[in-house]
């Protein structure tokens, strides 16, 4: 009752949210210089055809207009046509979200094991040197962005020791017998493991340098609560039972302890998806991000509107999903 | 012969000074000993070694703690964890932080029967019950499904107790159990865990500041100032009269409800530079 409650409240900020986005996009990007009209003609066009084209993707009209009208279009489904790809953004958007998503997701389970084992690691061995050693390394992995751990990358394993690859989604002369979009998800499904193989070797790299900050973020944070914890009564209580400190760790300090760590992951989630932009420009890898700067750069209004909406519809997804886990996880909230 | 026999046991902040001076006592088998002594006089400090949860910023620096016939001190620590897990337990101080709070009570109670000790879930299961029953909660079944935001500090002292008495642990150390909790509620559980302990003919080392908890539960008693016994009588000749002049006015010093005209008697200055001298150089 209170869950259904919750969840429908939760849904009516979210369009909040949502119109408030569309309408700062729909703004600014017709506000900022640079004409779409005019990138698409050739030089030398005359006046006529530059007024015939503006009036034919309505943008001879007032902007609030144009708002109201694209605005009836979104609620009816009908995102519009990108203006350089001729084709409608909602099947474009939907089309390199899977690609999109399943590289943050592999990211953050990268992140969420890298991260979790420094923690776990470091607690057991606190006030040693591997624990040192976890700081430092957390501290370097934190200092440095995640593009620039990209770059790192690309010239260690890509040219130095290349292992993996450095650019695309896919080796291209592969065959791909898919159905979806969700390249990594459908070759685990047909068992074609030969092809999860060559999806991972590219998506590695841009995974790994997404991972790396979020990875030292959930470390250092998970392992400050876990050593917090571990002063706990309960926790001495199970160590006088018998339970060796690993045990002790995993199952008496980590599940209360995981909780502060949760919250931030969910958030620090979000900037991962937002790393990807630049993250897949970096390693030509057809995803969302990568769209959403050839859009900005051709000025294609239709279709950045459309990549900036499905980003909010993942950002508030993201914070929802950690809302109700964390629910789940911490007993005194289920019951309140 | 005693079940546990602590000797000459000297524990110290380490690279700083001593916490517990040359500590000897014994607990025998069925015994209740009571351990007082004044904050910081290192009470709780002696459960902890016995029990190896000492803060790991201080360290045993000699003596043996033989447990049934064993040294713990010279058991590698796996083997040593897994001898106090079997034959002690702990009744810890305050109920409020001794359960964790995302897990329910049935697990935290029966999981280290199963895990530990190898019992059936179902025999820890039913055991579990018993004991609460045992230690006077209406509905057992219920509570073992709750978690414990869900029950008062009375209640979760309780499960504790039920908790330690479990695994018929052979010695339990009760590091001031109704400090934390109100005074009408320390009566009972105060009663509840003497009662255990006759039935169950445990052998209880009994952590406390309060003589009037030493005088119904203990049969034996050391009393510690500042890291040393300075005396270790049982309890009818101490109440009878003390040995030892810090002893003497601590008892001195214990207010008498009976005479509401009585003031406060604070243990005098000269004793306390008297016992302190004494442990200091001795």
């Amino acid at each position: 009752m209170t869950l259904v409650r919750t969840l429908l409240l939760r849904l009516m900020t979210t369009a909040v949210t949502l119109f408030g986005v569309a309408v700062i996009v729909f703004f600014v990007i017709r506000v900022v210089p640079g004409n779409p009209v005019a990138m698409m003609l050739p030089p030398g066009a005359t006046a006529e055809d530059v007024a015939r084209l503006t009036a034919l993707y309505g943008l001879d009209k007032s902007i609030p207009q144009q708002f109201v009208i694209w605005g009836a279009g979104v609620l009816h489904g009908d995102f519009g046509t990108s203006i350089t790809l001729r084709q409608p953004v909602l099947a474009l958007v939907l089309g390199r979200l899977p690609a999109t998503l399943e590289l943050s997701v592999l990211a953050l389970v990268m992140a969420v094991l890298m991260g979790g084992a420094a923690a776990l690691t470091g607690t057991r061995l606190r006030e040693t040197r591997v624990e040192g050693g976890i700081d430092v390394a957390n501290g370097m992995a934190l200092s440095v962005p995640d593009f620039l751990w990209g770059l790192v990358l690309i010239l260690v394993f890509g040219v130095l020791l290349p292992v993996f690859q450095i650019s695309g989604r896919v080796t291209p002369s592969l065959h791909l017998p898919f159905v979806t979009n969700f390249y990594l998800v459908e070759s685990l499904v047909r068992l074609r493991f030969d092809l999860t193989r060559d999806l991972l070797a590219h998506m590695f790299l841009p995974a790994f340098a997404l991972a790396i900050p979020l990875a030292a973020i959930i470390g250092q944070l998970l392992k400050q609560s876990l050593k917090e914890t571990m002063h706990l009564d309960y926790v001495t209580l199970a160590r006088t039972q018998g339970y060796s400190e690993a045990r002790v760790i995993w199952r008496e300090a980590l599940p209360n302890a995981i909780l502060p760590t949760l919250t931030l992951v969910g958030v620090q989630f979000t900037f991962l998806i937002g790393g990807t932009v630049i993250i897949e420009r970096l390693f030509s890898y057809e995803g969302l991000g990568n769209m959403a700067i050839d859009a900005v750069i051709n000025r294609d209004l239709p279709l950045i509107q459309g990549i900036v909406i499905l980003f909010a519809v993942i950002f508030t997804g993201v914070n929802l999903v950690v809302d109700l886990t964390y629910a789940a996880l911490n007993p005194r909230l289920r019951h309140g | 012969m005693s079940f546990l026999e602590v000797r000459d046991l000297s524990v110290r902040l380490k690279g700083g000074g001593p916490l517990l001076r040359n500590v000897s006592l014994t607990v025998a088998a069925g015994e209740v000993r009571g351990l007082v002594g004044e904050s910081g006089a290192g009470k709780s400090m002696i459960g902890k070694a016995i029990l190896g949860i000492l803060p790991r910023s201080v360290e045993i620096s000699s003596g043996a703690i033989v447990l049934d016939g064993t040294d713990l001190l010279t058991l590698p620590p796996a083997m040593r964890r897994q001898r106090v897990g079997a034959t002690c337990a702990l009744i810890p101080q305050d109920p409020l932080t001794a359960l964790n709070p995302s897990r329910r009570i049935g697990p935290q109670i029966t999981d280290r029967l199963v895990d530990i000790l190898g019992w059936k879930r179902a025999e820890a299961e039913a055991r579990a019950r018993a004991l609460l029953h045992e230690v006077q909660i209406a509905d057992p079944d219920r509570v073992l499904r709750q978690y414990p935001h869900e029950l008062s500090g009375g209640m979760r002292q309780r499960i504790l107790i039920a908790s330690a008495f479990a695994a018929e642990p052979r010695l339990i150390v009760a590091d001031e159990p109704t400090t934390a909790l109100d005074v009408t509620v320390q009566k009972q559980i105060l009663k509840l865990i003497a009662g255990l302990q006759a039935r169950h003919g445990t052998a209880l080392l009994f952590v406390t500041h309060d003589l009037g908890v030493v005088s119904k539960v203990c049969q034996s008693l050391s009393v510690l100032y500042s890291g040393k016994v300075v005396e270790d009588t049982d309890v009818a000749r101490f109440f009878a009269g003390p040995a030892h002049p810090y002893s003497a006015a601590l008892l001195a010093a214990t207010p008498k409800y009976t005479d509401p005209t009585a003031g406060l008697n604070p243990v005098p200055e000269a004793v306390i530079a008297a016992v302190r001298a004494e442990v200091e150089n001795g």
